[in-house]
């Protein structure tokens, strides 16, 4: 027997009681702090910063405890906030070569003005499980304190600049495009591309830079810099006249020096690739460093050899992790009306389909 | 909610896409690019149709939200929630009471009036985007008017299944220029996109609009030897008995047995409460 299908509304409202419910867990267990997750999943919160386009470790913290962890939901929470928040006007651009560094290495020599700088890295640690963190209540370790650096860390491509042995960047557009206020268009210049890069989603734009190490519109990358560290972020008031520190955000850069090229009016020199993001999200400014220099094949005179990472429609159209999970689980949604016609369809070219069959086989 | 604007958006967004809206109202069928904005339900869900009807909503509007042709579907109950509790219009189920119509998949069967405005949302604007994959490429082909292409999928598809195997999503032709794709309303609908009332298209994910303005001409492409046949399952509705309406097909048992329903969940109960009842009808509480 049929029962028109009704309470829609009702089903909704459990729905999200029972969300509440699963989302709290076990309440004998002590409920997250957004203090506890900002301090202890700190690379997490790094992440949905970056890919939220909103530096605010204490709201990164509070969609991670309402998405439950899932971090593209989280990063959801935080896009379609940011995007009822006033605009005050644009920061003057921040200098990372002014950059305090927690972490600064290079690949490309093995010591440098202002040293290597390993800093809080999982990078040689063995990935054995540490069962004495299961035992709750531990100390913090006594970790042995040094001297910070005073000086500002030069950057490495700046050696390789002076021999003019690397692309020199020519100052860009006065203001560039904002991807989150007009709608994409292409061609995408190069700061449009790297802004759907920063806040693409990390696996995308790993798996994209992973492509081209195997081959795929490979380039040659050496990691030239990369550096997390704290810049300041200063802003020019109108009233003013002159610009002010308004706060300071943690930020990981990444410079690749990549194949050399020339032209006929170029001699040979490296080339560059560009990731900056948000917090300590070393993996992501890597990865965008080579994507960013897979995009650039066009202006370096190079071969589009085809692959997906040379193909800004390609990346850009799919690197929002929000844009694509939306679309993705909307399938969810009923489809019923469209399902219907196609089955109309299929029962339709089957009928005629053995009708003919039939006729062939008694001809 | 009175921590958000009417309507949710911000003034100067809704300008934004008000202008939008009125380039496509001025140039039918042709997809306008807007700079979409995160909306706090997810991209694909019909962020665009809300932006479309955010813009377009009066502190007097009387609002329907629809999907699959149903009100109590669970996403239509969303977004017209989202609705009352954002701008605080008065909401209806009937289609005859609403200034405003947002719509997944479907359109009304009763026919609109000028009063009315019916907003669409599309999750893939382009009608050529499955024939080719570049934005940039479909834009030039739309310039051009170069829509060749389509017209050899359709040959094709002919000359494999004897007729067009587009059941829903089905291209047109808008006032002799523009080839647009309808969003995904089962062909039996196109007929029904010549209206007297204002047609608008949301693809918010894609960041576009596009509008077929009252009484456009709209074609469903086709060939004179294969003339564009918008059909249906051929049954009545076995509620209200219509035999012009589009139908849900619903699975009644585990032995595989079914019923065809009205589609339009307003239309049907219109027509039970006018006195129509289908083979079905007599045992099911209207």
């Amino acid at each position: 027997m049929y029962v028109a299908v009704k309470g829609g509304e009702r089903a909704i409202d459990n729905a999200h009681a029972w969300l509440a419910e699963e989302r709290r867990g076990d309440k004998d267990v002590a409920e997250l702090s957004l203090a506890q997750i900002r301090e202890q999943l700190s690379l997490a919160v790094n992440r949905v910063m970056a890919e939220g386009s909103l530096y605010d470790p204490d709201l990164a913290a509070l969609a991670i405890k309402q998405a439950r962890g899932d971090l593209i939901e989280a990063v959801f929470l935080i896009r379609a906030y940011r995007t009822t928040l006033p605009r005050f006007g644009a920061t003057r651009p921040v200098e990372t070569g002014a950059m305090d560094c927690d972490r600064r290495i290079s690949a490309t020599f093995k010591d440098l003005p202002g040293g290597q700088v390993l800093g809080p890295t999982f990078d040689y640690t063995h990935r054995l499980l540490d069962f004495a963190l299961a035992a709750e209540g531990l100390d913090a370790p006594d970790v042995a304190e040094g001297e910070a650096a005073q000086a500002p860390l030069p950057h490495v491509t700046e050696f390789l600049a002076r021999e003019d042995l690397i692309q020199s960047e020519p100052d860009g557009p006065e203001t560039p495009r904002d991807l989150t206020r007009e709608p994409l268009d292409f061609p995408a210049d190069r700061p449009l591309r790297l802004q759907a890069l920063t806040r693409g989603d990390e696996g995308f734009v790993l798996s994209m830079a992973y492509s081209t190490q195997r081959g795929y519109g490979r380039n040659h990358p050496f990691v030239g810099e990369l550096r997390i560290g704290t810049v300041p972020v200063e802003m020019e008031i109108p009233e003013l006249g002159f610009s002010i520190e308004i706060g300071e955000v943690v930020l990981t850069e990444c410079e690749t020096v990549n194949q050399f090229t020339g032209s006929k009016t170029e001699p040979p020199q490296f080339t560059r690739g560009y990731g900056l993001v948000f917090g300590q999200t070393e993996r992501k400014a890597i990865s965008m460093a080579l994507v960013d220099r897979a995009l650039r094949w066009e202006e370096l005179g190079e071969d589009n050899v085809g692959a997906p990472a040379q193909d800004e429609e390609f990346v850009l159209y799919h690197s929002d992790n929000v844009q694509a999970t939306g679309f993705l689980e909307h399938i969810k949604l009923p489809h019923y009306v469209d399902f219907q016609s196609e089955l109309e369809l299929i029962r339709r070219l089957r009928a005629e389909a053995m009708q003919t069959g039939l006729k062939d086989a008694a001809e | 909610m009175s921590d958000y604007n009417f309507a949710y958006l911000d003034e100067q967004t809704k300008r934004m896409i008000r202008r939008a809206i009125l380039k496509g109202v001025a140039v039918p069928g042709y997809q306008v690019p807007f700079a979409s904005r995160e909306m706090p339900m997810p991209y694909g869900w019909g962020t665009g149709g809300v932006q479309v009807s955010a813009a377009c909503l009066t502190p007097d509007d009387t609002f329907k939200v629809i999907d699959q042709g149903a009100d109590d579907t669970t996403n239509a109950v969303s977004i017209r929630k989202f609705f009352e509790k954002t701008a605080g219009v008065a909401v209806t189920e009937r289609t005859c009471e609403a200034t405003i119509i947002q719509t997944r998949h479907r359109i009304p069967e009763d026919p609109l009036t000028e009063d009315q405005i019916l907003v669409y949302q599309v999750p893939i604007p382009e009608p050529l985007r499955f024939l080719e994959p570049s934005e940039v490429e479909t834009r030039r082909m739309h310039a051009l008017e170069d829509y060749g292409l389509m017209h050899v999928k359709l040959y094709e598809d002919i000359s494999r299944h004897g007729e067009i195997a587009t059941a829903y999503a089905y291209p047109v032709k808008v006032e002799g220029r523009y080839v647009m794709d309808p969003s995904p309303i089962p062909k039996f609908d196109n007929p029904k996109l010549e209206s007297a009332a204002l047609q608008l298209f949301g693809a918010g994910r894609e960041q576009r609009i596009y509008a077929v303005p009252p009484y456009t001409k709209v074609v469903s492409l086709d060939f004179e030897d294969y003339p564009f046949d918008p059909s249906k399952a051929p049954h009545p509705c076995a509620l209200c008995g219509a035999e012009d309406s589009y139908l849900d097909e619903v699975i009644t048992d585990d032995k595989g047995s079914r019923m065809f329903v009205c589609s339009d969940t307003d239309f049907c109960a219109s027509r039970r409460a006018a006195g129509h009842v289908g083979v079905a009808g007599a045992e099911v509480p209207a």
